[in-house]
């Protein structure tokens, strides 16, 4: 029998005013995409704590997208900025950490781009499924759990 | 122990034609803290609200997921459903199973899966929301209309006429806009200016209406209610409260050469202009890029002139800013780059010429006084095409859309042309005649069929000189692809209605979105058509998508109604969604630390430090206090802080946590 093809688990962190709002349109526009794909409605990207990411990950997540409006469009002038920048620290702690900064998708979509945010979705749950499943971060935890550096 | 209610709506086919509903609500059912789970055809319809607000108070349910369209569409009818039934309602959230599930896949078990998936985020969200109430802000009864075109002058005067005060700001010298420039208007071949400059006028003398011309809005802070815009008013170096208008300046002003704006550079002007006769304001503006004073240092012939001392060369310009509690952007459209229409010849040829010179050749007021004669001899041309769809429906110019005004005007124009020169021909290339509207239609036909204007279906594919004649070459598809060559003695391009050189830059002023070629977004298509995304921000007009005047008018009253029902209220209800800085008992009082780092970062400068003090007055303390009326909701601050003592109201990091848990495991 042939074995069944790895489904990805994305999460999706999204701003509410121009990617939740793109995402809308896909909907509304009746395009076609992946159903990996769970979306987290935030403000503002600029709300998006990298612990919330890595938490996912933790939690069993493969791959994360974080998208929000279109440099100079935030809804509240500067989130997006603030979001990229956390970006560009979080992606050096995840070479660290030895998560394959390829699990992440760091993107703009904004809220008249139903079509990219449904070619993102497919673009990045085919990536994620070429790079396999993520369990480092569930090892971890387990042996964590298990007391192993408790001493 | 939560009880919380999951309400799985069908919407018709919409969801249920692809999610399996009913197993939805069965499996949620099972959710621990769920204690009734059900399925309904129509959520949002009475009888739906009816199934919510009863188990709310059967079940005495302390928390509610409706499972339906996106939470944009109707969060807010849920919730206030929620509030009738007396329960707080930022305990309702509403996971989006139609934009974000059915409508984007097939049917099957992974949609049915991921609806389900969606369901348990928000269940177990709700699980950690917190009641939260209202929160009430001040509103300042003042309106600021950006743009003095037809969709400006009315905004302006419905606001005003319902009796709040309005600031108008125009770019150019005078209001009037684009509707100004034009000569007669389909379908009723009323002028144009005898409708419009009677407006003008009382937008200038209308006791409410605060007019600055030459002026344009720097930036835009603050939220619904309470904006402050800056402004500036570009020097026009001329005293408008000294100068009289007399015109005594623009007589004697050296420099005549210069392409006049207004008629679409089809006439000249001076550097010291105004520019057309019924100019609202009817006073003079320095050109300087023209003027021989500013590029020289002398001249200065307009002050020897001025009979009242009027001329301020070295005056600079002034920045003011106003509080304002509404805005309403009319900022209009521009026709099509000249630079695209290599293939007609537009730009080569003095004769080929835009839908809007046409307009001031066809004026009363304009070059010619109302005579269609050649740009390049003056001559009366005797043959004359237009082209329709210049630059609109065209993948290959990357505007498919279409520009909506083009087959009115030009239908009007070859009208007008017939109607002034009896013995010419008149030929129009269309892709297709789109005349939906009262009497359109009929026009058309009138056109064609009164008038005796020539229809051809068909493309042209290029337009090229020939003995001093236009050689339009094109198809006629209705009789089979046909080659059609015609010898013309002047070609007008209906050319493509596109946003304004300053649109993006002005929207990102405003906080407002864009579409891709730069239209302002509408907050929805259909039911907020002049409404944006921004509470407290309207549109109305071309600026939104290119627009025929009685859609324009429309809108402006549309947006005009708008801002009067905000200004009704002298308190104005903001959900909620703040940040908040925690505080506890003594002896911690709060887990910030002081650090002040949420005080730079927060764009709406709500954040102070603020000092604790014990019976003495002593500082025992220093924690950061967010003002609930400036903070907007952004959150920026909640990532930023390092020890996670700011939490976002209605996005607390328990709630956003506990979503994204639920989302990865069953």
């Amino acid at each position: 029998m042939e074995k069944k093809e790895f489904e990805p688990k994305i999460i999706a962190f999204v701003c509410n005013w121009c990617t939740y709002a793109g995402a809308d349109l896909t909907g509304t526009s009746r395009m076609k995409y992946a159903s990996n794909v769970r979306v987290v409605r935030f403000p503002c990207t600029g709300r998006i704590d990298f612990m919330l990411l890595l938490k996912a990950f933790a939690e069993g997540a493969d791959g994360i997208i974080v998208s929000g409006c279109h440099p100079n469009d935030c809804h509240y002038t500067a989130g997006n900025f603030h979001a990229r920048r956390r970006w560009m620290v979080l992606r050096g702690l995840m070479d660290f950490l030895g998560i394959d900064i390829r699990r992440i998708r760091f993107s703009w979509v904004s809220a008249g781009e139903g079509a990219k945010w449904a070619q993102l979705v497919n673009e990045h749950v085919e990536t994620v499924r070429e790079l396999g499943p993520y369990e480092n971060y569930k090892k971890a935890a387990e042996y964590l759990k298990e007391g192993m550096y408790n001493g | 122990m939560s009880k919380i209610g999951v309400f799985v709506c069908h919407c018709g086919e919409n969801i249920g034609g692809t999610v399996d509903c009913e197993k939805v609500a069965q499996e949620a059912a099972k959710i621990p803290g769920v204690e009734v789970s059900t399925d309904y055809k129509y959520m949002c319809s009475d009888p739906g609200q009816t199934i919510i607000k009863n188990a709310i108070k059967e079940k005495g349910l302390d928390g509610v997921v409706v499972a339906a369209c996106s939470p944009r569409m109707h969060e807010s009818t849920f919730r206030a459903a929620c509030a009738e039934a007396c329960l707080n309602p930022y305990m309702c959230e509403i996971a989006n199973i139609r934009e974000h599930c059915s409508w984007v896949h097939e049917k099957g078990e992974a949609t049915t899966q991921k609806a389900l998936d969606l369901v348990r985020m928000q269940v177990e969200k709700v699980k950690k929301d917190l009641p939260l109430s209202t929160i009430k802000v001040p509103v300042t009864k003042k309106a600021l209309v950006i743009g003095g075109g037809i969709a400006g002058i009315q905004a302006a005067l419905d606001i005003a006429n319902a009796g709040h005060k309005v600031i108008l700001v125009e770019k150019e010298p005078s209001i009037g806009g684009h509707m100004a420039q034009l000569s007669e208007t389909f379908p009723t071949l009323d002028c144009s200016q005898c409708i419009l400059t009677p407006r003008m006028v009382e937008v200038a003398q209308h006791p409410n209406i605060t007019l600055y011309t030459y002026a344009e809005v720097e930036g835009l802070e603050g939220f619904i209610g309470n904006f402050t815009a800056r402004i500036r008013l570009k020097a026009r170096s001329v005293d408008l409260e000294k100068c009289t208008g007399c015109g005594m300046c623009t007589t004697k002003c050296p420099t005549k050469k210069v392409p006049s704006e207004f008629n679409a550079l089809m006439g000249l002007r001076t550097a010291i202009y105004v520019p057309s006769p019924q100019s609202v304001p009817n006073k003079p503006t320095i050109d300087k890029e023209h003027c021989v004073y500013y590029k020289t240092g002398k001249c200065k012939l307009c002050e020897k002139v001025c009979p009242t001392g009027a001329i301020t060369f070295d005056a600079p310009d002034e920045i003011i800013t106003e509080e304002v509690g509404a805005v309403v952007v009319c900022t209009g459209f521009d026709v099509a780059p000249t630079s695209e229409f290599s293939e007609y010849g537009y730009g080569r040829y003095k004769d080929v010429i835009t839908g809007l010179q046409f307009e001031r050749l066809a004026s009363a007021s304009g070059p010619t006084m109302g005579e269609i004669r050649r740009p390049s001899d003056g001559t009366v041309p005797k043959k004359i095409v237009f082209i329709a769809c210049a630059g609109s429906r065209d993948a290959a110019k990357g505007r498919p859309y279409c520009s909506k005004i083009c087959c009115m005007y030009t239908a009007k124009h070859a009208m007008l042309y017939q109607h002034k020169v009896h013995d010419g021909e008149s030929y129009v290339f269309y892709m297709d005649i789109r005349a939906g509207g009262k009497n359109y239609d009929e026009f058309v036909r009138r056109a064609i069929e009164e008038d005796g204007v020539n229809y051809i279906r068909g493309r042209v594919a290029r337009v090229y000189e020939r003995d001093g004649k236009l050689i339009v070459k094109g198809v006629d598809t209705l009789l089979g692809g046909e080659q059609v060559e015609i010898e013309a003695d002047m070609v007008v391009l209906a050319t493509a209605g596109v946003a304004n050189k300053g649109a993006e830059d002005l929207a990102q002023k405003l906080h407002i979105s864009y579409d891709k070629y730069n239209f302002f977004a509408e907050a929805h298509p259909k039911l907020k058509p002049v409404e944006t995304n921004t509470a407290g921000i309207f549109l109305a007009g071309a600026c939104q998508s290119p627009k025929d005047i009685p859609d324009t008018v429309a809108a402006a009253s549309g947006a005009a109604v708008k801002v009067a029902a905000l200004f009704s209220k002298d308190q104005l209800l903001r959900e909620p969604v703040v940040a908040v800085v925690n505080r506890m008992p003594p002896p911690v009082f709060s887990t910030c630390v002081g650090c002040s780092l949420c005080v730079d970062i927060c764009p709406y400068s709500a954040i102070t430090m603020e000092n604790i003090k014990d019976r003495a007055g002593n500082v025992i303390k220093t924690v950061a206090s967010i003002n609930p009326g400036l903070c907007q909701g952004c959150g920026t601050c909640v990532a930023f802080c390092r020890s996670k003592s700011i939490d976002l109201q209605g996005f607390s990091n328990e709630e956003m946590y506990s979503s994204v848990m639920a989302a990865l495991h069953e």
